[in-house]
């Protein structure tokens, strides 16, 4: 399949394009199997009676998330979304409008639980659900990555990655799920992390990061593992752990702690930032992912967290894990859950903390020092990754996840250029790949969904020769490796925020 | 006859309305948001949020971000419709209140402008490949019986004069339960007709958006998620049926 996937031609002028109704109907991913299905407590497959339990899930979603009913209602078709998704802009398919995505599962909303969708389906556009729209449903609830782009937008700031969640987890709880997210769920409770990476194994790879920087520095710096008493709990994306570029931002972190005399330590039982748990959209899921953290941090007795380059994990972090887990401040003094953990963590410090606040607290402190020319060889431009960008923040000022990555490439490096502000900061565009969608089956979509990306690097690269993409996303990083060479880049144009600081930072021996 | 018609039908759609979006209200008010999910960069306090939700009401600041000419048409359709509706407020007080009587004649161009803003937001959804894919029956519709209503105003007011007085009465008499005679005039039903079917389907329709924006959690959360624990009561259930006799040793 992937011999047959060629890039789509950049757009001269940026245009809205014509539609092509249908263009996508056939991409859709490989659904679960009864085994990766059932190890989360859903249905191994479609169930009889899919309609009636699809249903009445909608119903009870409805009643426990506020956004959902609220998103549902109040759409007036307006269209200002209408061309602001990544995948309608690459596809043309206008089911992949942001508005046109809702509507799948408004129709159907508006037919169960409306009074004019009841008498009159056919003039508000209500729907029966039928084993064709609960089709349509996996296939394009399933080309959505959730950046939540159109929210910015929208008058009413409808979120469609709340729909898309909505419509993942009905779909679950009938037997229809999506294999890729849901096996890496069940691996992350079965062995610690997304990528399957058992202790040992771990272990062995942390050593062997020792030695690699221990021969590229001739400095002993420190990758520890379960260490009880650790100032510092890092939670990092397993990608960090192996995969290329990653692990040159996990060794910029290890640095970074290093330099500034940080006691810190990895967790095996906590071995990934990532949750998959928010891209199906079970607060279940998400829930018991979040509480690897919360076990390891109350077991290591660490006081502060901090979380590695990676965009999904830092919103759920970052927004989610302080209502998930206790992790943050300010819970009820008779929240007893919560005040367990929020007891033992150090307030002076933000909890959780990003490792790009860690680092420009350093920065700023002066504890720290860079051999900018370390970069030269680099022009650097910023990729504002969608989940740090509209669904967390840094620092304490609204705009401080733009920020800070900025100031820490600024502060490691000398030549950086900004890419066209419509496609950056909150407007940045996704990078084709987030969502759950980071799967070989949707090549297609994401070389297609990375076509805004692409042409606005093009612009920068043609224009000031800009060689390197720096991010601060997992997911970012394993999707550009793979679509850039599609777009004619070279792979390793894409790397971490931590990979500039780590080439550049002053290390002495501790 | 017509004007006992009239008036059954408008104290039953005021009534619906009222009863409808109160009801709606409190659906969306007593429905949990789980989660901390504001649109961000967002506002860290509730001053912020206040300053947020009240730029995107009066000015449709994302609508602005997303395109110029729905923003325009929108706008302009909107704060027009605010204009005409104050101006009609001298239907509703006597003796009327004088700065409604001051913004009359502004009332008068904000009736056309109203309309031009309609008209220009149904080309749009005629004519834009993309508006015309998403838009249902009803979406015209819609633009229809606001084009219409509209419409039907102003033409008593340049064209086919009715008897103002006599609507005043009309209406004070509905509001004083001592009913008044409607004055016979085709237009004039129209209007009253049309009014009564947009108070009717108000809290059915997509015009729940004018409630609904007040409690879309992307733009009325404060972004404080570290600072303040967010937890809505179903999602406490799973903290206290997690917490085991042992922990509560460990939580003093």
């Amino acid at each position: 399949m992937s011999a047959t996937i060629t890039a789509p031609a950049y757009r001269i002028i940026p245009i809205i394009p014509a539609l092509k109704p249908g263009a996508m109907e056939d991409s859709k991913p490989f659904v679960a199997n009864d085994k990766i299905q059932e190890a989360l407590g859903f249905p191994g497959q479609l169930v009889e009676d899919w309609h009636d339990r699809a249903i009445a899930r909608m119903g009870e979603l409805l009643g426990k998330y506020r956004s959902l009913k609220v998103y549902m209602d109040a759409c007036v078709h307006c269209g200002a979304c209408s061309d602001k998704c990544h995948y309608f802009i690459g596809t043309q398919d206008p089911k992949n409008m942001p508005v046109a995505r809702q509507d799948l599962l408004r129709s159907v909303y508006r037919r169960y639980f409306t009074l004019p969708g009841k008498f009159f389906p056919k003039l508000v556009g209500a729907r029966d659900l039928t084993r064709e729209v609960l089709d349509e449903w996996y296939t394009y609830f399933n080309q959505c990555s959730e950046c939540r782009r159109c929210s910015v937008f929208c008058p009413y700031g409808i979120d469609t990655a709340e729909v898309t969640m909505a419509a993942r987890e009905i779909l679950d709880c009938v037997g229809y799920g999506q294999k890729y997210s849901n096996e890496i769920i069940g691996k992350v409770h079965r062995i610690g992390n997304n990528l399957g990476l058992p202790g040992p194994a771990l272990l062995d790879t942390l050593e062997g990061l020792e030695e690699d920087v221990k021969e590229g520095t001739g400095i002993d710096v420190r990758f520890p593992l379960d260490v009880k008493g650790a100032e510092v709990l890092l939670i990092t994306p397993s990608a960090d752990f192996f995969a290329e570029p990653h692990i040159d931002s996990l060794i910029g972190y290890a640095k970074v702690f290093h330099a500034t005399g940080t006691s810190w330590t990895l967790s095996s039982m906590a071995s990934e930032a990532g949750n998959f748990g928010m891209f199906i959209g079970n607060y279940e899921q998400l829930r018991k992912i979040a509480m690897r953290i919360r076990e390891a941090a109350l077991e290591l007795g660490v006081k502060r967290i901090i979380v590695g380059e990676c965009g999904h994990a830092w919103r759920v972090a970052y927004s989610f894990w302080n209502t998930l887990t206790g992790v943050g401040d300010g819970a009820d003094a008779n929240d007893r859950f919560a005040m367990m953990l929020q007891k033992q963590l150090d307030h002076r410090y933000k909890q959780p903390m990003h490792i790009c606040e860690f680092t420009w607290d350093m920065i700023e402190q002066g504890a720290l020092s860079f051999d900018k020319e370390a970069n030269d060889k680099h022009i650097i431009t910023f990729h504002d990754s969608c989940n740090v960008a509209r669904g967390s923040r840094m620092g304490n000022f609204a705009g401080g996840q733009f920020e800070i990555p900025r100031n820490i490439i600024k502060a490691v490096a000398n030549n950086f250029v900004e890419m066209p502000s419509s496609t950056t900061r909150e407007q940045t565009f996704c990078c084709g790949g987030g969502g759950g969608l980071l799967t070989d089956d949707l090549l297609d979509l994401r070389v297609k969904g990375a076509l805004p990306r692409m042409e606005v690097l093009q612009q920068v690269v043609d224009e000031h020769g800009v060689n390197f993409m720096a991010c601060i996303c997992a997911i970012c990083k394993a999707q550009f490796t793979k679509v850039m060479p599609i777009y004619g880049f070279d792979r390793r144009m894409i790397g971490g925020v931590h990979q500039l600081v780590s080439n550049a930072i002053r290390l002495d021996n501790k | 006859m017509v004007g006992t018609l009239f008036a059954i039908l408008l104290y039953l759609a005021t009534l619906l309305f009222v009863v409808g979006v109160l009801y709606r209200i409190r659906v969306y008010s007593r429905t949990p948001a789980p989660l901390k999910i504001p649109t961000t960069p967002a506002p860290i306090n509730t001053g912020g949020v206040v300053l947020r939700m009240t730029r995107e009401v009066l000015f449709f600041e994302s609508l602005f971000k997303a395109n110029l000419w729905t923003w325009g048409l929108g706008w302009l359709f909107h704060a027009s419709l605010a204009l005409v509706l104050l101006r009609h407020l001298r239907y509703f007080t006597e003796p009327v209140w004088s700065w409604v009587a001051l913004i009359q004649p502004f009332g008068v161009y904000a009736g056309i402008a109203m309309l031009l803003g309609l008209a220009g937001l149904w080309v749009r959804r005629l004519f834009v490949e993309r508006i015309r894919y998403i838009s249902t029956p009803s979406d015209h519709l819609m633009l229809v019986l606001l084009m219409v209503i509209a419409a039907s105003g102003l033409l008593m007011k340049f064209l086919a004069h009715t008897d103002v007085i006599a609507v005043k009465g009309f209406i004070l008499g509905l509001m004083y339960f001592n009913w008044q005679p409607l004055p016979a005039h085709f237009g004039l039903y129209v209007h009253l007709f049309l009014v009564a079917v947009l108070l009717l389907i108000f809290p059915i329709s997509k015009l729940l958006h004018a409630p609904g924006v007040f409690f879309s959690p992307s733009r009325n959360q404060a972004d404080n998620p570290r600072e303040k624990r967010h937890i809505s009561a179903w999602a406490k259930q799973l903290d206290t049926s997690q917490l085991g006799p042992n922990d509560m040793g460990n939580a003093k």
